[in-house]
């Protein structure tokens, strides 16, 4: 009975999106455009979803696991690094040029929105790029030697 | 502004945490998009259908709001497929290398008072703004 639940909560995710006005490029682009036009109705997107999850959380939390899985798998990392930093900034740089964060994509792709389409085929793409670097710098070369996984563990 | 300039957004918003909670309440996960969408581009076995029906749902509901309201998907601006895809490739590249986008960072860390996304989410606010800031004082607003 549960099996298809993640749809449901994907669906009221993207119907949350579609609502807030995340799904229009101009109106995201307005928002982030704070030295032009600002139009900050998008930052009460922020406002709703943090409160509600915010009032939700402290009671979901009070359980010691969640109700179909053995564990919480909530990120636990603190450290401010530069991948984080770095990373975060790339994908400001192609918000603020598209329109798009990764969720909006996904739902404008659904609507058959053919600039959405193309997004989300390279947002998946640069993902891909992403799993290739990152097994390249998992395993340098083919045949390296033992000293390898304890100079990666160094820069990880 | 208008009292639907704000009220509309902040009920997007809380269905946005309602789903958040759901998916924390039920599978003890961080309802963040970039990051489940990128378990269907490198799948692990057994880590696959929840992820591919959640994506499916944002589809979905794409679809249903074309249906409900086709205005929500415009674009308004003028982009080049160029530029899409220059976007498109930083948004993914950047949501992995960061690990999080604007609901995992934005929305489910920032709720967790967690300091890593506290600093994400400042940095992509940042970017963002200059990125639009430079195609609109440099470009003229269209690239």
């Amino acid at each position: 009975m549960f099996r298809l639940t993640p749809l449901l909560i994907g669906l009221v995710f993207g119907l949350g999106l579609v609502l807030s006005g995340m799904t229009q490029p101009a109106k995201v682009i307005a928002f982030l455009d704070v030295t032009g036009q600002w139009d900050p109705s998008l930052a009460f997107v922020m406002v709703g979803a943090i409160s509600t999850h915010w009032l939700l959380y402290r009671f979901i939390m009070k359980r010691p696991s969640p109700l179909l899985a053995s564990a919480y798998a909530i990120p636990s990392r603190q450290r401010i690094d530069a991948r984080l930093l770095g990373g975060s900034a790339l994908f400001g740089v192609g918000w603020g040029l598209g329109g798009y964060c990764p969720g909006p994509g996904l739902a404008s792709a659904g609507a058959l929105s053919g600039q959405a389409l193309l997004f989300v085929g390279a947002m998946l793409a640069g993902m891909g790029v992403f799993e290739l670097v990152e097994a390249r710098r998992r395993a340098p070369a083919a045949g390296a030697s033992q000293a390898q996984p304890e100079l990666q563990r160094a820069d990880a | 502004m208008s009292p639907s300039a704000f009220i509309v957004p902040l009920l997007g918003g809380a269905l946005i945490g309602l789903s958040a909670s759901a998916m924390l309440y039920l599978y003890g996960r961080i309802a963040g998009i970039s990051g489940i969408t990128a378990g269907l581009v490198r799948p692990v076995r057994g880590d696959i259908e929840w992820r591919a029906l959640f994506v499916l749902g944002l589809v979905a509901a794409g679809l249903v709001g074309l249906v409900v309201s086709p205005g929500s998907f415009a674009i308004g601006v003028e982009r080049s497929a160029a530029a899409v895809i220059s976007a498109g490739l930083l948004v993914g590249f950047g949501t992995r290398l960061g690990s999080g986008c604007t609901s995992g960072h934005g929305v489910c860390g920032i709720t967790r008072l967690s300091k890593r996304s506290l600093a994400a989410t400042m940095t992509f606010m940042v970017t963002g703004a200059l990125a639009v800031a430079m195609v609109s004082l440099v470009f003229g607003g269209r690239v």
